[in-house]
């Protein structure tokens, strides 16, 4: 470290951080200098461009650019000496001459307008050169250069700060222009929308296009902001919600620790599903002799189907419905689905309900379909299915793996961290059957075969353990069954699973030792890993890779789960999961057991309930009969969906409870209208273990109504004397009977707006890293299981040639209910896609966007092909959130044995031109 | 104009290109890309597509924004189809002093076409550029790798007329001086010998 600079500010002393510049110095003494090509924030360089922040240096004969240049002892710097402010001066009159007019401004709050007023300009002496014209081709951004001022922050923020390389400078001198790509129309090019460059330019050049009308003029001004998270996917960014009249009109990143200010398209312009028309605003019940079969509703008009009830009946309804079947067949005939999109204390209370009145443990959520086998991997393992460090760690480590995840498309936030890291030269190795944008910052990318990961990563560790890799102090000091690892490993050699896994042994061999010699390697993975009948093995695998190279428990190492939903993390945490209490306690533990019937008042059942797919076959067995589905939509993200939805029609009762009228609420008996995210105070927990705070923004629609007062009156008719009233009285509980929220509480949450756990105090930070010294096994230590492979449970054949994997796209979130309801992303991702290596379109004879049908031992669907050079011949790849082209028709509901986790990833499909096929006909 | 969907360079500027990049370290490729841009653009009829672009930028892992940037910030890069001789008229001040009206004016009459056009028959494109760096032989028109010099209104004429024939004269000064010595021979230095010109470009 080097020593502060001492050095004279406007003739007092004053000292300089390492590295501070001018601007900075100045800044913390309250000295305020203009600036508009610096944008004090994180992650954006200075670049000392545009001359705004100009002062005078004794002895030095030009002026310099204080947010660049940095103090040196001694120095003695004027910030406001007549020369330094007529050079300011000056500058901002040069770039007002080719301003829009104050009047025509695109935004006359912007940093421009706000330093020209300080400086009181309001004219310019100097004549006006053309305007550009404005380019409205993107759905979410309004371009109008003509008050560009070439400052390049946004060059900086779509650059350097997400790093995805679409804006450049074209040109010289002159005739430079701020271009998107070869200087195509922002709609049309490389653009993800991330929006940061609009959130940094300060000239409104670039603005959402929420906020400026058709002719550019500025527009439907926010009238209030409400602090917040994102209610999108488990990397939590903070935002800000800005609101006018009740309707959010724009967003704008926050400091949060897991964005830094940044968002992805979601976050920043998904959010006008909220003022949807098909949001439920009314209590519905299911008609009399409609029968559950009939789907064919329009979700905007529900009232073909449902007639509309008051809060009072409806709930009465529901809850009679409940209790009739729990008092006829016992409580293993009724179950409850809860959500990872709602707040913790929702989650909370649901399995709440389900434990104490509906009386067993049937009781799960959507993340058996994520990352069930990386949690029962990670417990066996490690004893805490929770990510060990953040994936802001990925910064402090010499290695990032990432592995069967696609975080440019699904945490997009998140894969900034890792395109930065890679840009600092950090060795960034991406594994994954399917090409993916993370690619071009890889340092290596392993395209291996889809389905072999186990073969892949017993490659690695059989070099690694071979070659004496393995820390042996680590090994000796905080893991178990090495030998039995070491042991089961010879078999799997890099040359032997060359073969199978499609990569050669050589670079097996090379990554092994890459990772296990890190000073610091850190691996991150996702549903390629854990969809699969092999998930939990899968995960196996990458827990013994860092067990026995030690790599984790230290800075920029661990082992890192993306969680998918926003809150799949909290809600897991909460316990909607059938076999686990609030903080991953065992049903089964009488101990534990009699804690919770203390804390709750109740006697509980003892044994563990059943998971999401079990359920479904549990209905379709007659032996459930009853359901509460709350925000999540099984008849769309299920395996074999028509299995699903068969077993939903056949329901004697079925109360959902959601937003929009869901594939899954078409078949309910009740229809409860609830709340959405920034319609509720509620907190979430992220990733990386930060528990966040949810502020409410706007007032529900019509009759609709917060979630959290929907279960309770339910629990209340079901014979539960709950009186919460507020998520605050939830969360106080909560903490009651998880350990795991020690030092955080609501008030302490409404003012830091996160606070990652474990913490040890209230007044403490939490720990980021985990498992320094050891783990919380009943050995203390981390135990390694080996695993054999497995191959998918259903592989191509002469009848099904391809392989069909499934996913997710950056636009659309899961089933597509929330997301293909925000204008911006429905416009920007309309419709389903079947994605083909060109290669393989060419076989098939099918151009690029003429329709293909699908079809696999379960079902058929048609949709649009898509060239996509990423997708290897031989597969297809098809996103599940499209309703009319519905992926999980198709896929194969055969489980992982231990996370019961279905094989979203891999069967056997068969494509056919459709417009061969109706020619024909 | 059609953009080309694809690039690939041949065999023999595969190798160039490899050679090129071999000449900085390692992760530090992307220097290497004026040099891969001028034998696309070689490559390419003395142009370069978009498609060439991208795929430097691929050889080089560069984000394809990073090579648009150099492709448009340099002169020497044409983003659009040329002539097969590009004629480059110098008319900066000491150009223009000595006659580049006259040249450019030349080219004009002879060819139909002003500045920044292209012959119909796909022959010739005429430009202004800046300083070619030949002053003291102003002043100069560049035909594609070629310098002529010395030039006035005639000389270009006869010039053009040369080329539309397919038969260059050899490129330096039209009017027949060595290299930049004065116009009537070399005054100093007689007991030098006299250099060889001209095989240094
Ligand atoms: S568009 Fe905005 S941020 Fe980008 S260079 Fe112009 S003024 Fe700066
Ligand atoms: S929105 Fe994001 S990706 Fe698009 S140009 Fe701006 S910074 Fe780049
Ligand atoms: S703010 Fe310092 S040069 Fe632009
Ligand atoms: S001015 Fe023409 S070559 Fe210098």
């Amino acid at each position: 470290m080097t020593d502060p600079i001492r050095f004279f500010l406007d003739g007092a002393e004053v000292e300089a951080r390492p590295g501070e510049t001018i601007w900075q110095v100045a800044n913390r003494q309250g000295i305020e200098i203009p600036h508009l090509c610096w944008l004090p924030k994180p992650g954006y360089r200075a670049d000392g461009n545009c001359r705004a922040c100009m002062v005078e240096i004794e002895g030095e004969r030009v002026l310099a650019a204080s947010c660049i240049r940095k103090p040196s002892a001694g120095m003695r710097v004027k910030t406001a000496s007549e020369r330094a402010r007529f050079s300011r001066q000056m500058v901002f009159e040069l770039l007002l001459a080719d301003q829009p007019r104050r009047d025509a401004a695109h935004d006359p709050g912007s940093r421009f307008w706000q330093w020209a007023d300080r400086l009181d300009l309001s004219e310019s002496r100097f004549p006006r050169h053309g305007a550009p014209a404005p380019d409205r081709s993107h759905p979410a951004i309004a371009v109008h250069l003509d008050a560009c001022i070439e400052c390049t922050l946004c060059v900086r923020a779509c650059r350097e700060v997400q790093v995805n390389d679409v804006i450049g400078m074209k040109g010289r001198g002159y005739h430079e222009k701020i271009v998107f790509d070869f200087d195509d129309p922002m709609g049309r090019s490389t653009c993800v929308a991330c929006g940061e460059c609009v959130q940094a330019c300060p000239t409104g050049a670039l603005m959402p296009a929420s906020l400026v009308d058709v002719n550019g003029l500025y527009a439907h001004a926010p009238d209030r902001e409400v602090d917040s998270v994102c209610p999108y996917c488990g990397v939590g960014c903070q935002l800000t919600y800005k609101i006018r009249e009740d309707r959010i009109v724009a967003v704008a990143g926050r400091e949060g620790p897991s964005n830094q200010g940044r968002l992805c398209v979601k976050g920043r312009y998904g959010f006008d599903y909220v003022h949807h028309p098909d949001r439920l605003t009314e209590p519905l019940i299911r008609k009399e002799g409609v029968a559950k079969g009939n789907v064919a509703i329009d979700p905007g008009n529900p009232y073909t189907h449902f007639r509309k009830a008051s809060w009072e009946e409806a709930l009465d309804a529901a809850a009679a419905g409940l209790k009739r079947i729990r008092d006829a067949k016992g409580p293993k005939a009724l179950a409850g689905f809860g959500s990872a999109k709602g707040s913790n204390e929702e989650a909370y209370l649901f399995q709440k309900l389900v434990r104490t009145g509906f009386g067993s443990n049937n009781v799960d959520h959507c993340t058996r379909l994520c990352h069930a086998s990386s949690v029962a991997a990670l417990m066996e393992g490690i004893g805490s299915g929770a990510v060990t460090a953040p994936f802001t760690a990925a910064m402090e480590a010499e290695v990032i793996i990432v592995i069967g995840a696609r975080p440019t498309q699904n945490h997009p936030v998140a894969a900034t961290f890792f395109k930065e890291a890679a840009k600092q030269g950090k060795t960034l190795i991406v594994m994954d059957p399917r090409g993916q944008a993370l690619a071009r910052h890889a340092t290596l990318m392993l395209r291996f075969k889809p389905g072999r990961d186990v073969a892949l990563l017993n490659a690695l560790l059989y070099t690694i353990i071979k070659e004496g890799l393995f820390d042996k102090q680590y090994v000796a000091a905080h893991t178990q069954d090495f030998e039995k690892l070491a042991e089961h490993i010879r078999d799997y050699p890099p040359e032997k699973m060359a073969a199978i896994c499609g990569i050669d042994a050589e670079t097996l061999r090379h990554v092994a030792r890459t990772y296990a010699r890190a000073r610091a390697a850190i691996i991150f993975w996702g549903m390629g890993i854990s969809q699969h009948v092999h998930g939990t093995d899968n995960a196996r695998c990458l827990i013994a890779l860092a067990l026995i190279t030690g790599q984790i428990g230290r800075r920029g190492t661990g082992l890192h789960p993306l969680r998918g939903q926003n809150n799949v993390q909290g809600a897991s945490d909460a316990g909607l999961i059938p076999m686990l209490y609030p903080d991953y306690q065992s049903v089964e533990d009488p101990g534990v057991r009699q804690k919770f019937e203390a804390l709750w008042g109740k006697s509980l059942d003892p044994k563990r309930g059943l998971t999401v797919v079990e359920i479904m076959d549990a209905v379709h067995r007659g032996e459930i009969t009853g359901m509460v589905i709350m925000g999540e939509n099984p008849a769309m993200s299920d395996p074999d969906v028509a299995h699903a939805r068969a077993a939903l029609a056949q329901l004697e009762h079925l109360v959902v409870q959601d937003i929009f009228l869901t594939e899954t609420a078409k078949y309910a008996d009740v229809v409860l209208p609830a709340s959405a995210w920034p319609e509720k105070d509620g907190t979430v927990s992220n990733t990386n273990r930060q528990v966040q705070m949810g502020r409410a923004a706007l007032p529900l629609p019509g009759n609709a109504r917060q979630d959290l007062w929907i279960i309770e009156e339910i629990a209340r008719r079901i014979g539960l004397p709950w009186s919460y009233g507020h998520p605050r009285a939830v969360f106080a509980e909560m903490k009651e009977a998880m350990p795991s929220l020690n030092g955080i509480t609501w008030e302490r949450l409404l003012r830091e707006s996160s606070v990652t756990y474990p913490c040890d105090s209230e007044t403490s930070a939490g720990h980021e890293i985990v498992f320094a010294d050891g783990f919380p096994t009943p050995s203390g230590r981390g135990r390694l299981v080996p695993a054999a492979i497995v191959p998918p449970a259903e592989e191509p054949d002469g009848e099904y040639p391809f392989v069909l994997t499934t996913g997710r796209q950056l636009e659309h979130w899961h089933t597509g209910a929330i997301t293909r309801r925000a204008q911006v992303l429905d416009e920007i991702e309309p419709e389903a896609t079947a994605s083909f290596a060109p290669s393989e379109l060419r076989r098939l004879g099918v151009a690029a966007g003429e329709r293909v049908r699908v079809s696999t031992r379960r079902g058929a669907i048609e949709l649009k092909a898509r060239a996509d050079s990423g997708v290897a011949p031989g597969m297809v790849f098809i996103p599940f959130c499209y309703a009319e082209a519905a992926a999980n028709l198709l896929t194969n509901p055969q489980l992982d044995p231990f996370g019961k986790i279905p094989e979203y990833k891999y069967c056997a499909a068969r494509v056919e031109p459709v417009a061969a096929k109706a020619a024909a006909e | 104009m059609s953009e080309p969907e694809n690039f690939a360079f041949t065999p023999e500027n595969l190798e160039r290109a490899k050679a090129r990049i071999a000449k900085y370290p390692a992760g530090r490729q992307a220097s290497a890309v004026l040099a891969l841009l001028d034998l696309a653009q070689r490559q390419n009829g003395g142009w370069l597509s978009r498609a060439a672009m991208d795929y430097v930028a691929h050889m080089l892992g560069m984000a394809p924004i990073r090579v648009y940037e150099a492709g448009t910030f340099y002169t020497m890069f044409h983003l659009r189809p040329v002539g097969r001789h590009l004629l480059q008229a110098c008319t900066t001040t000491p150009c223009w002093l000595r006659g580049s009206s006259d040249v450019v004016a030349a080219c004009e009459r002879k060819l139909g076409i002003g500045l920044g056009e292209t012959t119909a028959d796909g022959l010739f494109t005429l430009i202004e550029v800046e300083c070619l760096g030949a002053c003291v032989n102003a002043p100069i028109l560049q035909v594609n790798d070629d310098y002529y010099e010395d030039l006035d209104g005639p000389a270009t004429e006869a010039l053009i007329d040369a080329l539309k024939k397919g038969e260059p004269p050899p490129p330096g000064s039209v009017i027949g001086r060595r290299g930049s010595e004065p116009v009537g021979g070399a005054t100093t230095l007689h007991e030098v010998a006299a250099p060889a010109t001209g095989e240094e470009a």
